[in-house]
C-alpha cells in the first residue's frame, strides 16, 4: 500500500520541518522528488542525503516570477509533476487592530497567492494526464481562529476554499485535492514559542504530545497515494486532538 | 477535409469520447458534443499542444465549433 514508485513530486517549504519531512517520506515510498525552497545551501544537503531520484529548485515564493517558473521547472526535471504538496508558509504576527498592511500582503502572498498559483499550473499538468494530488499544507487555526493571527489564519482558511473548488473542477479527470492541517508540530516555526506559550498549548492537547513532521508527513503519504484516489476536497486535521471537527 | 481539419477532429473524437461522424465542421462542443466548460478548455490546451501555438483567451472564446476550431488553427498552427 502507498507506493509511490514512478510518482513525480514537488514539494515546497522543503527546507522547513514539515516539508522536509513530506518530501522524505514521499521520497521513501519510491517517488521521485523536486525540492524547494529559498535556501540553496540547505536544499543541496537535504538532495545529498537523499541520494538519487531528487532534484533542487530553489525558489522564492513572494516572486510572481519565481512561482510562475516553479511548477514548469520540476516538469522540465521530472517529465510530470503527479503531485504537488504546498507546504511553504509564513506568519507574521500581530494583533488585528496593529496589524500592517505589509504583513498581511506578505502572508497572503506566500501562503495562498503562492498556492493558487502553482496549483493551477500544476492541474493544468495533472488533468492531461488524468493523475494527480493536489496537497495543500494549511493549519488548524484556519478553521478555529487564533488571537495575533488575522492575516495567517485568514491565508489559511483561503487554501481551504480554494482546495474544496479545485477538487470538485478536477475530481472527474482523476485529479484530487486535499489540505493537511496539523495542529501544534515541533518545528523552526513552533521553536520560536516561548515555555509558557508552549504549556498553554499543550494544555488543550488530548494526545499531551507536541506533533512531530513525521505525523504530517503520513497523512501526505497517503494522500498522495492511489490508495486515496476517492478522497477529495477534505482537509484532514492532525492534532493530537486539540481540536475535534 | 483538410490536414488540418484531421487532426482536429482526432482531438475532438480522442478528448470527447464521441462517434466520429458526429464530429463535422458545425458540430458545437457544448451543444452538439456534449462537453462541458472544462472540456473546452481541455480542447484549446489539447489545440495548443498538437499544434505548437498559443490561443489567446478571447480567441478561444470564438472557438464555438469543430469548423471554429479548424479555421483558426489553419491560420495559426505552428507544427
Ligand atoms: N509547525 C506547526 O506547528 C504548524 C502548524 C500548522 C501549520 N503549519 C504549516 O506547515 C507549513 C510548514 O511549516 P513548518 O512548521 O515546517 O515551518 P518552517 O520550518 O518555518 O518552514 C517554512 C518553510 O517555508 C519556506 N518559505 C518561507 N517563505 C518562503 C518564500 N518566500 N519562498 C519560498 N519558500 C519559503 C521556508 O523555506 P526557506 O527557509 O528555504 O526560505 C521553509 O522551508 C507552513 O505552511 C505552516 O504554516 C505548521
Amino acid at each position: 500500500m502507498f507506493d509511490l514508485t514512478g510518482k513525480t513530486a514537488l514539494v515546497t517549504g522543503a527546507t522547513g520541518g514539515i516539508g522536509g519531512a513530506i518530501a522524505q517520506a514521499l521520497h521513501a515510498q519510491g517517488a521521485t522528488v523536486a525540492i524547494s525552497g529559498t535556501r540553496r545551501e540547505v536544499l543541496d544537503g537535504f538532495a545529498a542525503k537523499l541520494g538519487e531520484r531528487v532534484h533542487v529548485l530553489p525558489c522564492n515564493l513572494s516572486s510572481k516570477d519565481d512561482v510562475e517558473a516553479l511548477v514548469p521547472a520540476a516538469e522540465a526535471a521530472m517529465g510530470q509533476v503527479d503531485i504537488l504538496i504546498a507546504n511553504a508558509g509564513i506568519t507574521r504576527d500581530n494583533l488585528f487592530v496593529q496589524l500592517r498592511d505589509e504583513d498581511w500582503d506578505d502572508v497572503i502572498a506566500v501562503n495562498l497567492t503562492a498556492t493558487f498559483r502553482l496549483a493551477r499550473a500544476a492541474t493544468k499538468l495533472m488533468m492531461r494526464k488524468r493523475f494527480g494530488r493536489i496537497i495543500a499544507i494549511t493549519s488548524i487555526v484556519g478553521v478555529t481562529g487564533n488571537p495575533g493571527q488575522a492575516n495567517y489564519t485568514a491565508s489559511k482558511a483561503g487554501i481551504i476554499g480554494l482546495i474544496k473548488t479545485l477538487g470538485a473542477e478536477y475530481a472527474k479527470r482523476g485529479v484530487t485535492a486535499n489540505c493537511i492541517a496539523p495542529g501544534f508540530i515541533k518545528t523552526p516555526m513552533t521553536d520560536a514559542l516561548n515555555e509558557k506559550q508552549r504549556d498553554t498549548i499543550l494544555a488543550k492537547v488530548p494526545a499531551a504530545r507536541l506533533g512531530t513532521p513525521e505525523d504530517i508527513a503520513a497523512a501526505a503519504v497517503y494522500l498522495a497515494s492511489n490508495e486515496a484516489s476517492y478522497v477529495t476536497g477534505q482537509t484532514i486535521h492532525v492534532n493530537g486532538g486539540m481540536a475535534m471537527i | 477535409m483538410s490536414e488540418i481539419g484531421e487532426r482536429v477532429k482526432k482531438i475532438v473524437v480522442e478528448h470527447l469520447g464521441v462517434e466520429p461522424e458526429k464530429v463535422v465542421d458545425s458540430a458545437s462542443f457544448i451543444d452538439d458534443l456534449g462537453a462541458d466548460s472544462l472540456d473546452t478548455v481541455e480542447l484549446v490546451m489539447a489545440f495548443e499542444e498538437e499544434f505548437g501555438c498559443e490561443i489567446p483567451d478571447d480567441a478561444a472564446e470564438t472557438i464555438l465549433t469543430v469548423g471554429d476550431a479548424t479555421k483558426f488553427l489553419e491560420k495559426n498552427a505552428k507544427s
